[in-house]
């Protein structure tokens, strides 16, 4: 290689092995020796040593953010229950848990699975929906502004570059935070404070997303110790796309056009440095800056060359930049990108920077020869910066050129193929849950606890946050993410409903999008964690009106650091649940993500989080009229609870509260919730359902008080009248959260109706909804009772956070 | 019939232009999103024209100040047009970002001024915040009838509607503030007070009723002849009875934000 002054050659053929580990440390390449390893070998073959752009660019394709190669890879499972052991060797835990589930459930209205940008179904016959979710935690640990901001414009590009290209429509999102109540002593040395990184990470999700256009309709916010120096932040979005554009191919000879943002010094090793652990030397620079009307200018320009059919593929530049981005579209062909030709935000990169470099906002695009001039045009009309950078050869080469001289030149069979795959040892100890004393509590006890449950941090109105996003721009969001009978109060809505009216015309469908997460389950048994927030997912959309036969779901693991046989283990038993569940309840996963890693050092020790998989669910349906929200309507009317309860304390928002040993983490039943699911779906189409709730953190004294307050109404509820499984006190029954169950408000005329659809269904009616604004519980078996006006109990929701 | 023909004017930024054009649409109109870019290059083509929408979004990212900007590159490039359609009197609507736009441009309130002369600030929440709010229509209660489609209502735009209707509002900086106490009155005095936020009985509002802290909880104002109108709520998301929190509507199918757009439609059939 003939290259003197643009890039720097790196001495890796005679290094030992504890130099190879010396050398990927230093430049963070996060390599681990056995794949130094392979790149030594491969320019041993070449009989020369790499530049440092080649050397880059395998640890970006290589990095775990980009190849997923712990989920991809070897895994010896070992699992161990009351002494006995088993074994499974997985040789790819995706492939044969989540995806197989996909596989063997063959929707047909699954149009796009796992193979690109987005997972892709069935809208209508001519349009399909997209959706994915990114996590974005280790940037908003350093700075959280700049790191969700750009956790959102990376998602929205996922859509933007699914297929030819999807107009996003709604985002979602998600945090984990530690406790903003942390006195500042306690935060670990050189951390922002829990507080800090919310709020930032809140303003940057607002202006990005509100700036883009489109309304953040869903999401949750956990708070957990576990994440005060390692938060999570996860982003998605939907769109809409027509179903012509939703496969793209890269012909030899297309010319690779860069459209969008310039290339800076920012974001340089974001895709190696999200697999290192965080303490306070952790480097800002990784950290992306973005610009959302940037970004809106290239998705108003790149739909109207989609619809011209100007190009062949896009993608995103998302992790490892340019080179991720050409890298997977020339796979298959080849690529020769003349480097000097990417514009700079400013001057001084060099080559394997400018390659390598997260800048925001940039799309890169396949465009025929013959489409040159009428591409550019659109982009130049609206001042959009588009230009070409190289072409897509047939050689199958990477070759990257910076001033005539060649800097890079690799296989791409090697780039894309060549990463050793890592064995690794994985175990898990099923713990032996037991149920913790009886709970007894006397109404005055009760009625207390109700009002702490209601305001902990887990539970309270997220309405500062929500209502600082734009949740209605485009005018779409028919069900919203707060909910009340009146402008002057509002109740947590289980999920949010989309009306694409403006973009698909004249249609009556609806999208249902939402989510379930539960850490708290999974420092106990990371396998009833998994399912529980599949279930949980998946009765917020039902809740509202969604047809369980046509929900679909991604997964996003945040887990710690793999190489921990016991960290490892916990993932397995999680992705084993998905399985199980996506089976159990017919519901495809089209897409995830995982973020592992998340680890942390203080003071030289090291802390992994508290797992957590996020499942965010969405369904279509054929009316998005035929939907309902959760505040009680109309007083005379009846309450019904839908589904059994059982002593599941196990993990509970009740637990934390009185700090109580033991209990059991709430079990997921699908062949009695799918039913029930079908059922609700069956009358709320039927106009058979007032309101709907579903009873989860907090169980069924939280799920009532929320209907009441939001609709302003009182309600009176016989607890001996809920069906539970064996004996349980008055206060296990109204704080166990057992999954599978919801309220629901049925007018007396249509009570026939209503039990008719649930014949053969657990349910029973526990109480009617009041004028007098009180919420009475009463349970003559065990002289228990007790009363408060609703408008108190909105208050303790509502005023935890109010920053 | 006539099709009306409406421009939708749309920049970098811009982002509420789809459902502008939508409820446009739904009242008959042909509605048209046009970038300004290509306004500039072929100015004559706004004659071609009978409505004119500045929509809503983050116009150039709002840097500077909201709209700033884009009053600025209209007034310095499109100036002599805009001020012609205006006092030409056909309709004129400018939505959030777009009521910032004509405010700091200067069409609105006085369009033959066309000078800056009353501003839209932070909000007095100091954040950008979404809800729903409820609205009084103003009306020159000097003449005391009560009849809903007469000239009581000097904005063509806010006929046809009761004394108090709901929209949604989503903004940062919507506080209303004229530069001085007299034009303030001047205001009041014309009938160009077209829209105030009030509480659910029509009376004075507390936050968050009151969204911002407008000056005498002004939401919406139009210029003297009435052709010109700016609003901070979003008529446009309430169109349907859909989208309303509790799906309420006024025929069983629409909510007021269509009667607002209709009022338009119909002015220039």
């Amino acid at each position: 290689m003939n290259c003197k002054t643009n890039c720097a050659i790196i001495e890796i053929l005679p290094l030992s092995d504890n130099q190879l580990i010396e050398l990927s440390r230093k430049n963070v390449l996060s390599l681990s020796l056995e794949e130094m390893k392979a790149v030594q070998n491969y320019f041993r073959r070449l009989k020369r040593n790499p530049t440092d752009v080649e050397l880059e660019t395998i640890a970006q394709t290589w990095s775990e953010h980009c190849k997923h190669k712990t989920l991809t890879g070897v895994i010896e499972y070992t699992e161990e229950h009351n002494g006995k052991k088993k074994k499974r060797v997985y040789e790819n835990l995706l492939k044969e848990t989540i995806f197989e589930a996909t596989m063997e459930l063959d929707k047909k209205w699954c149009w796009s699975v796992f193979k690109d940008n987005a997972g892709v179904i069935e809208f209508d016959s001519e349009n399909g929906a997209a959706f994915k979710v990114e996590t974005h935690n280790h940037p908003s640990a350093l700075e959280p502004y700049g790191g969700s901001a750009t956790g959102i414009g990376g998602v929205i590009r996922d859509i933007l570059g699914v297929g030819l290209g999807a107009k996003p429509v709604a985002n979602t999102d998600v945090f984990c935070f530690g406790n903003p109540n942390t006195k500042l002593s306690d935060v670990p040395d050189g951390m922002h404070h829990p507080k800090r990184i919310a709020k930032g990470v809140v303003s940057g999700v607002r202006d990005y997303g509100n700036r883009m256009g489109i309304p953040t309709v869903n999401g949750s916010v956990y708070f957990d110790d576990g994440y005060m120096a390692n938060p999570l932040v996860y982003c998605g979005t939907m769109g809409i796309m027509p179903k012509k554009y939703i496969n793209k191919t890269v012909k030899s000879g297309d010319l690779i056009l860069v459209v969008g943002g310039r290339t800076g010094r920012d974001g340089i090793h974001g895709a190696t440095f999200s697999s290192v652990q965080l303490d306070k030397e952790s480097d800002v620079s990784a950290v992306q800056i973005g610009n959302p009307i940037v970004e809106k200018k290239v998705l108003d320009t790149m739909l109207k060359a989609r619809d011209l059919n100007l190009y062949r593929a896009v993608t995103d530049c998302g992790a490892g930049g340019l080179s991720s981005a050409i890298g997977e579209l020339g796979e298959k062909t080849g690529a020769y990108v003349e480097l000097d030709k990417v514009p700079l935000k400013y001057d001084g990169l060099s080559p394997w920077e400018i390659w390598i470099s997260e800048a925001q906002e940039r799309m890169v695009f396949a465009v025929p020869a013959k489409n040159k001039k009428r591409i550019i045009e659109i982009f130049e009309k609206e001042n959009v910066e588009a230009v070409f950078v190289g072409r897509f050869t047939n050689d199958k080469k990477l070759t990257l050129v910076y001033n005539k001289d060649i800097v890079a030149d690799m296989d791409m069979e090697f780039l894309h193929n060549g990463v050793p795959k890592p064995v690794r040892p994985a175990v898990y100890k099923i713990a032996d849950e037991k149920e913790q004393k009886p709970v007894k509590m006397s109404a005055a006890e009760i009625l207390k606890t109700l009002k702490s449950a209601l305001s902990d941090l887990n539970v309270c109105s997220k309405e500062w946050i929500v209502r600082q996003y734009d949740h209605e721009v485009q005018g779409q969001t028919v069900i919203k993410p707060l909910q009340g009978t009146s402008i002057e109060v509002s109740g947590p809505g289980d999920a949010a409903v989309i009306y694409p009216y403006t973009l698909v015309k004249g249609t009556k469908k609806g999208i249902v999008l939402s989510n379930g997460l539960n850490p708290q389950y999974g420092k106990i048994n990371t396998y009833k964690m998994a399912s529980s927030a599949i279930e949980e997912a998946l009765r917020n959309a039902v809740a509202v009106g969604a047809d369980i036969e046509k929900i679909s779901v991604l997964d996003n693991f945040c887990w710690g650091n793999p190489n921990k046989p016991e960290i490892l283990g916990s993932l397995v038993r999680a992705a084993n649940a998905c399985y199980d569940m996506s089976l159990a309840f017919g519901v495809p996963f089209i897409s995830g993500k995982d973020s592992l890693h998340n680890e942390y050092s203080i003071g030289g020790k090291k802390y992994s989080i508290p797992p957590a998989l996020l499942i965010s669910a969405m369904g279509v349906i054929p009316d998005a009229a035929n939907t309902v929200t959760m505040p009680f309507k109309q007083s005379g009317n009846k309450v019904f609870i839908l589904g059994v309860t059982r002593n599941e304390l196990g993990g509970s928002v009740l637990s934390k509260i009185k700090n109580m040993k033991g209990g059991v983490v709430p079990s997921v039943y699908p062949a009695q919730s799918k039913p029930l699911m079908k059922s609700v779906y069956d009358a709320i189409n039927k106009g058979l359902v007032e309101s709907c709730h579903d009873v989860s953190e907090g169980g069924l004294a939280v799920a009532i008080s929320e209907m009441a307050f939001s609709g302003q109404k009182g309600v009176k509820i016989n607890i001996d009248a809920v069906p539970v499984i064996k004996s349980l006190t008055p206060a296990e029954i109204l704080f166990s959260e057992s999954n599978g169950r919801f309220i629901v408000e049925v007018n007396p005329e249509n009570e026939k109706k209503f039990k008719e659809i649930f014949k053969g269904v657990k349910h029973a009616e526990i109480g009617i909804i009041t004028e007098d604004n009180k919420v009475i519980f009463e349970s003559i078996k065990n002289k228990i009772k007790f009363s408060e006006k609703s408008e108190v109990l909105f208050n303790c929701w509502k005023n935890t956070i109010n920053w | 019939m006539k099709k009306v023909k409406v421009l939708i004017l749309r920049t970098a930024g811009t982002n509420c232009d789809y459902e502008t054009q939508a409820a446009f649409e739904l009242c008959g109109a042909f509605a048209e999103r046009v970038h300004i870019n290509a306004l500039i290059e072929n100015k004559n083509k706004i004659f071609e024209y009978d409505i004119l929408a500045f929509p809503g979004g983050f116009s150039y990212g709002d840097d500077i100040a909201s709209g700033k900007i884009l009053a600025n590159e209209i007034k310095n490039k499109l100036g002599d047009k805009v001020k012609k359609f205006a006092l030409s009197g056909r309709p004129i609507i400018g939505i959030c970002n777009g009521f910032q736009v004509l405010v700091k441009m200067g069409l609105l309130p006085d369009s033959k001024l066309f000078k800056q002369v009353s501003t839209l600030s932070y909000n007095d929440s100091d954040k950008f915040e979404c809800r729903w709010v409820y609205l009084k229509t103003v009306r020159n209660e000097e003449l005391g009838v009560r009849n809903l489609n007469t000239a009581e209502i000097k904005c063509l735009w806010s006929r046809n509607l009761p004394d108090i209707i709901t929209l949604p509002v989503a903004h940062g900086e919507g506080k209303f503030i004229p530069e001085s106490k007299s034009l303030l009155e001047s205001l009041n005095k014309s009938n160009q007070i077209v829209f105030r936020y009030c509480d659910k009985n029509g009376l004075q509002p507390q936050y968050p009723l009151d969204p911002n802290g407008s000056m005498r909880q002004i939401a919406g104002i139009s210029n003297d002849k009435g052709n010109v109108f700016g609003l901070m709520p979003h008529p446009e998301r309430y169109v349907y009875a859909l989208q309303h929190p509790s799906r309420e509507s006024f025929n069983g199918e629409h909510g007021w934000g269509k009667v607002i757009f209709q009022n338009a439609v119909d002015y220039v059939k």
